[in-house]
């Protein structure tokens, strides 16, 4: 393997999977570099697990080209599952192993890799060592996957969906980990539909709908691309149907301003002139305002914007 | 990296986990090795040899009373005429004997029932002799009651017959379609894990824990009911081992490709319910009318529990149930086969 292949970390090219009745995965392209966290981001069955696990080796595509670290699944796929460390989306692992038990299983297939304690230690889980999986929390049991992950002391991390259906402290917990094993330069490619998360974790994403990427860059660089930083949201009760929503178009520093279901959206660039304009206009119209929230653009207004759906209504 | 030893190999590490997970679930240690040997203590209870009865009967006079008490196998009760027939008529006396008209003796018994026939056979005899009869022909009784030949011993192979197949069916299905259902195969299957060593692990937990399963159920059998082993034990070590394998293979085909816990247990119940009536578990398959025997023979149940039989009570070697052998080798080979083309790791 030469330099130049290895600092491409995954090449994805054209990639495609159709199911019975749905297509997955309808020609994706990724690149990643050595050393990035990178996201795959959307809602559910926009194609994110189908196109990990292609990835991982785990389901063969229709088409296109996959090169993880380099290698090629039906070439290398010995050396390349010596080389990933894995986290499956829902696995159960066995509940009458206890934890110690369970890591040392998945340590005796990796060559090469720490200590079984020292692999606990780092998903802390020290104090559970002895305690079965059957007892441990959902965040306990995700860190244990976690540690089944990176038993092989893995050059490229793939996590499906690492925090869903956990607590918020768990899943603050689980992204300290995350973070430290970016700071420890491994390559990790993520699926997840928390955009917080992505926006917190990942170095560059892929937002993804029906199978395709309809974005891709750092999260800093899709907020931007939307052009406006604030969002203002209002309801009007009743009154909404009244109002004239060309006069808000016209106040300096609105970009796009969209009505549905008695309220009405709003990009703005300069929060700070938009909102006062905002209410002046409306109290000349006569509309009553029931709630006003404001907050910072983020990638779920990017994934609003592009697709006019948001990603939670899935 | 320091302190790796041989238990931290994949297969070791593989096996480990199957005898952890069987451990460590109480109703699993119950079938396997508590029921089979209450179900043999209770059948061998209910079945065991009784000494041979003594019968009652009545006599209605002392002179009859006396003669009939010459016989050791009638217990002889002296009545009055009426309390003889009502003790008759509620079955506490299998006989009565009263003086018939001309020094006769007249016996009146239900000659339906074999108790009365057979009081009625002794009394007769006795009565008889006391009057003076000589037998023409001397005869002497030598009284057989060998272990060998009672239900018990004939029950015990089948036991250990069905056990093999019930510990290897649900042993390999069970497991196999839970891993499966959530998704840790899945997740094996991501790892540089050999497949072949995941499928070898469940035979090697189940070839270890044949050692103690056969061994508790032939140790109680010898211990309490004397029931004997009289070909050699490494034949039966082969027969076991074959059976179990032949079982874990079916087992493996059954769970090779079900998803859920409740669609392989229709398939392992459908697979083992008609072996446990017709393979000769509880009592002989011969009883099957003649054009199902051929396939009866050809059940691997019916296979092993015939050799497991031969080998026990009859003391035969392996070349004679080589026809046995020749039906577990042909379902381990088919079913094996089938499986591995068959199965889905996710």
């Amino acid at each position: 393997m030469s330099e130049i292949a290895l600092r491409a970390a995954l090449r994805v090219r054209n990639l495609r999977k159709a199911y019975k009745d749905v297509v997955a995965v309808d020609g994706v392209d990724l690149e990643m570099r050595l050393g990035e966290c990178f996201g795959l981001l959307g809602p559910n069955g926009a194609g994110k697990t189908t196109t990990i696990e292609i990835c991982e080796g785990l389901t063969a595509a229709d088409s296109g080209e996959v090169e993880v670290l380099g290698m090629r699944w039906n070439a290398h796929a010995k050396e390349l599952r010596q080389r990933l460390g894995i986290q499956l989306q829902e696995t159960q692992l066995s509940e009458k192993l206890t934890v110690m038990e369970t890591v040392r299983l998945f340590r005796s297939f990796f060559r090469h890799g720490p200590e079984v304690a020292e692999v606990i230690a780092l998903v802390q889980l020290d104090e559970k060592r002895k305690s079965r999986v059957g007892g441990l929390s959902g965040g306990q049991k995700q860190r244990l996957a976690l540690a089944c992950a990176l038993v092989g002391d893995p050059d490229f991390l793939f996590l499906d969906e690492p925090t869903t259906g956990l607590d918020p402290q768990a899943r603050r917990q689980l992204w300290d980990l995350i973070e430290q094993f970016k700071l420890a330069g491994r390559t990790i490619l993520m699926t997840t539909h928390y955009m917080d998360e992505a926006e917190r974790l990942c170095d560059r994403v892929a937002i993804m709908d029906h199978g395709k990427v309809i974005a891709l860059g750092t999260p800093r660089e899709l907020i931007a691309s939307i052009g406006a930083e604030h969002l203002v949201e209002f309801s009007a009760g009743g009154a909404v149907q009244a109002l004239d929503v060309s006069a808000l178009r016209r106040i300096e520093g609105v970009r796009e301003v969209r009505a549905e279901n008695g309220s009405v959206r709003m990009q703005v660039t300069e929060l700070h002139q938009a909102v006062p304009a905002l209410l002046d206009e409306l109290s000349r119209q006569g509309v009553p305002l029931t709630e006003l929230r404001t907050h910072s653009a983020s990638l779920e207004d990017v994934f609003v914007t592009l697709t006019g759906r948001h990603l939670r209504d899935e | 990296m320091s302190n790796t030893t041989w238990a931290d190999g994949p297969l070791v590490q593989l096996t480990l986990v199957r005898f952890r997970e069987f451990w460590r679930e109480p109703e699993a240690i119950f079938w396997v090795f508590v029921f089979p040997v209450l179900l043999a203590a209770g059948l061998g209870l209910a079945f065991r040899n009784r000494p041979p009865d003594v019968l009652k009967v009545a006599a209605v006079t002392p002179e009859l009373a006396r003669s009939l008490r010459q016989e050791k196998l009638l217990d002889v009760e002296r009545l009055s005429a009426p309390a003889a027939e009502e003790a008759l008529r509620t079955g506490k006396v299998a006989l009565l004997a009263a003086p018939g008209p001309g020094g006769a003796v007249v016996y009146r018994y239900d000659d339906t029932n074999p108790e009365g026939r057979t009081a009625r056979m002794l009394a007769d005899r006795a009565i008889e002799r006391a009057a003076g009869r000589a037998d023409p022909v001397a005869s002497s009784d030598r009284l057989m009651r060998e272990p060998g030949s009672r239900y018990i011993d004939f029950l015990l192979p089948g036991l250990l017959g069905m056990n093999l197949m019930g510990s290897a069916i649900w042993g390999m299905g069970f497991a196999i379609v839970d891993a499966r259902r959530k998704k840790l195969m899945k997740r094996l299957v991501a790892t540089p894990m050999p497949r072949h060593y995941y499928l070898l692990s469940f035979v090697l937990a189940r070839l270890l824990l044949l050692v103690v399963e056969v061994g508790v159920l032939l140790g109680f059998g010898a211990w309490v009911f004397q029931v004997p082993v009289r070909g050699s034990i490494p034949d039966l070590a082969v027969l076991c081992v074959l059976g179990s394998l032949a079982f874990s293979a079916l087992g493996l085909l059954i769970a090779s490709r079900a998803k859920t816990i409740e669609a392989a247990s229709g398939l392992m119940n459908t697979a083992m319910m008609p072996m446990w009536i017709v393979s000769g578990v509880f009592f002989s398959a011969q009883r099957f009318p003649g054009v199902l025997q051929p396939m009866i023979r050809a059940l691997p149940l019916t296979a092993v529990i015939d050799a497991l039989r031969a080998n026990m009570l009859q003391g035969a070697n392996l070349a004679q149930v080589a026809p046995q052998l020749g039906v577990l080798g042909a379902w381990l080979v088919v079913c094996f086969t089938l499986a591995l083309k068959l199965f889905r790791w996710r």
